[in-house]
């Protein structure tokens, strides 16, 4: 089977979020950059899947030059090839996000195609939760979002997926081709060793020029930082000596 | 007119559903718009009872005979053949997993824009309005345009309160026309879990371990303070990488959310995407041996000091004093 599993560049953020200085962006001068956690699931999926059914695995990206970096990452984690969609200036708008993608994967399906989509249920940066629905729209393709259990029965051509709800877990078939959003603790995703980051490193990733389609129906204005009541905590004591104190607010909270 | 998507359990709203109508009013509010409801299943009329108070004028009770579980894309168009009868200016839906799925499908069908996890609107010709990213750690002023504005409220954020003015809601039948491919997808079956103990994001009181606690083995003194408070145990995403934990139990911006009366989170210093999985909670109880830790700043109560040294001696005093 083949399968392509997208990704999206966000900064490693640490314990406090600084803003540039026109509040359009994250401060990243003294961060790294990842992939999202969802998506560094989908891609240890595709790499699985590709492995137990003699396929392959392809990682896409929408994005600037630097995102070949997350590319890599999962050439790295053994996908077989790496596409990126390349974009320059600021932040896309999902819609437009979603229709390159789907512009490009619909060329694709007309050559040799995919079995198989997998996003992440949403970017750990933005949070739109809908570019994967909207390119399976666009494909005509069935979805379900915000999977943590994936199956695929290549025999029969389907895909079983789970999503966890209060108490227990509901289960969909789908028929293949198929689109699947997939969150953190799907799998435990691979730790891609030096070796493989080396070799990554001299393979090849595709690149497509992509152009925005339209205007974007939700603009970014600007950021924010929410305020914090911060440093307001009472400090109970150091060490054991503690205890007594901690045992205090236990009987004032009823949690004793 | 404002149509918000209601999802409902035997016929009684979700919490978080309730949050959007109340969101939903106060857009509503502001262009002097009525607020409608879509519901799916044959609870319509017990749904009505509920969200009267609510300010919901018109129920949308929407059935079909084909149409008997959850089904997505079937929903998500019967959502957008409701916009094309009743033309409202926007939907708003809950931001929970259903909601953002099949709003997203009304929004790619219908080619609009679609903003998730509102916390605020200014209605106009386009919505100027603040979003959540980064699972809330940042908020984001956006622009949302479009001939029906899609949009959904953030969980947990806003308080659902009943409407001053509230009343009846009458039911209205809504048959959709539905094609076999919008069926596609629909729940298969339901799987019970199996796990035991209290649901982590149900806990009334949460003890949770980060890096500080060092290997799966240190963790054994944090399961029995959590046995001993009747508390559910949680981790951090490092403890889950490490392989110390496994996921179901972290809490953070891709693992559980958590809303306690206590969490009592141990060794874990406090990075952000941590910090929105636990911004539920009303009271933090914060051990580290770092006074500057991001977590000891975010607490309501800190004790400076190692976790090995200070849980033991507190799970002796607990069971001293319970009897235990």
């Amino acid at each position: 089977m083949d399968v392509l599993a997208c990704l999206k560049r966000v900064p490693e953020t640490g314990a406090k979020i600084v803003l540039t200085e026109d509040q359009q962006d994250i401060d990243t001068t003294n961060l790294g950059f990842t992939m999202s956690p969802h998506e560094e699931c989908g891609i240890e999926e595709a790499v699985q899947i590709a492995e137990e059914t003699g396929g392959s695995a392809t990682a896409l990206t929408l994005g600037g030059e630097e995102a070949k970096e997350q590319v890599r990452t999962a050439l790295a984690m053994q996908a077989d090839d790496g596409v990126l969609l390349e974009k320059d200036g600021a932040e896309w708008d999902p819609q437009n996000v979603a229709a390159a993608i789907a512009n490009y994967i619909e060329d694709r399906m007309a050559e040799d195609g995919f079995d198989l989509l997998v996003f992440g249920n949403e970017s750990a940066d933005a949070g739109n939760y809908q570019v994967g629905v909207r390119v399976a729209e666009q494909l005509d393709l069935p979805i379900v979002t915000s999977i943590k259990d994936l199956e695929v029965n290549e025999e029969a051509g389907t895909v079983t997926a789970e999503r966890e709800v209060g108490g227990g877990s509901e289960v969909y078939e789908l028929d293949l081709p198929a689109v699947v959003a997939v969150k953190e603790g799907l799998n435990e995703p691979r730790y891609a060793s030096m070796r493989a980051r080396m070799r990554a490193r001299k393979q090849t990733v595709e690149s497509v020029p992509v152009e925005k389609e339209h205007e974007a129906g939700l603009e970014k204005v600007r950021l924010e930082t929410p305020e914090k009541d911060e440093g307001t905590a009472e400090i109970l004591g150091e060490g054991p000596e503690a205890v007594p104190e901690i045992m205090r607010v236990l009987r004032e909270l009823e949690v004793l | 007119m404002i149509l918000t998507f209601v999802e409902h359990e035997a016929g009684v709203p979700e919490d978080t559903t309730l949050e959007a109508l109340t969101f939903a009013r106060d857009v509503a509010d502001q262009t002097d718009s009525a607020i409608e409801a879509v519901v799916f299943g044959d609870e319509g009329p017990a749904v009505a009872d509920e969200v009267g108070a609510y300010g919901v004028g018109a129920v949308h009770a929407v059935s079909h005979p084909d149409l008997d579980t959850y089904a997505p894309e079937a929903w998500g168009e019967s959502v957008s053949q409701l916009v094309d009868e009743l033309s409202p200016e926007a939907v708003i839906a809950p931001g929970s997993d259903r909601g953002h799925e099949v709003l997203a499908h009304t929004a790619a069908k219908r080619d609009l824009a679609m903003a998730a996890n509102c916390l605020e609107v200014e209605a106009g010709d386009s919505y100027e309005l603040t979003r959540q990213r980064w699972g809330g750690t940042l908020l984001e002023h956006a622009r949302l345009s479009g001939e029906t504005k899609l949009l959904s409220a953030a969980p947990n954020e806003i308080s659902a309160e009943p409407a001053d003015d509230g009343g009846e809601a009458a039911v209205q039948e809504f048959e959709p026309d539905l094609e076999e491919s919008d069926l596609r997808v629909q729940i298969s079956s339901i799987e019970e879990s199996d796990e035991e103990g209290i649901p982590l994001g149900e806990a009334r009181t949460v003890v949770s371990g980060g890096r500080g606690v060092g290997s799966p083995e240190g963790f054994d003194k944090l399961e029995e303070l959590a046995d001993l408070l009747d508390a559910a145990i949680g981790s951090s995403r490092a403890a889950v990488n490490e392989g110390w934990r496994s996921h179901d139990d972290q809490i953070g911006q891709t693992g559980t959310k958590i809303s306690p009366k206590l969490y009592i989170p141990c060794g874990i210093s406090g990075a952000v995407q941590h910090m929105v999985g636990c911004k539920g909670a009303e009271n933090i109880m914060a051990i580290n041996t770092d006074p500057e830790a991001a977590i000891i700043q975010k607490a309501e109560y800190a004790v400076i000091g190692d976790l090995h040294e200070v849980v033991p001696e507190l799970n002796e005093a607990i069971r001293e004093e319970t009897g235990q």
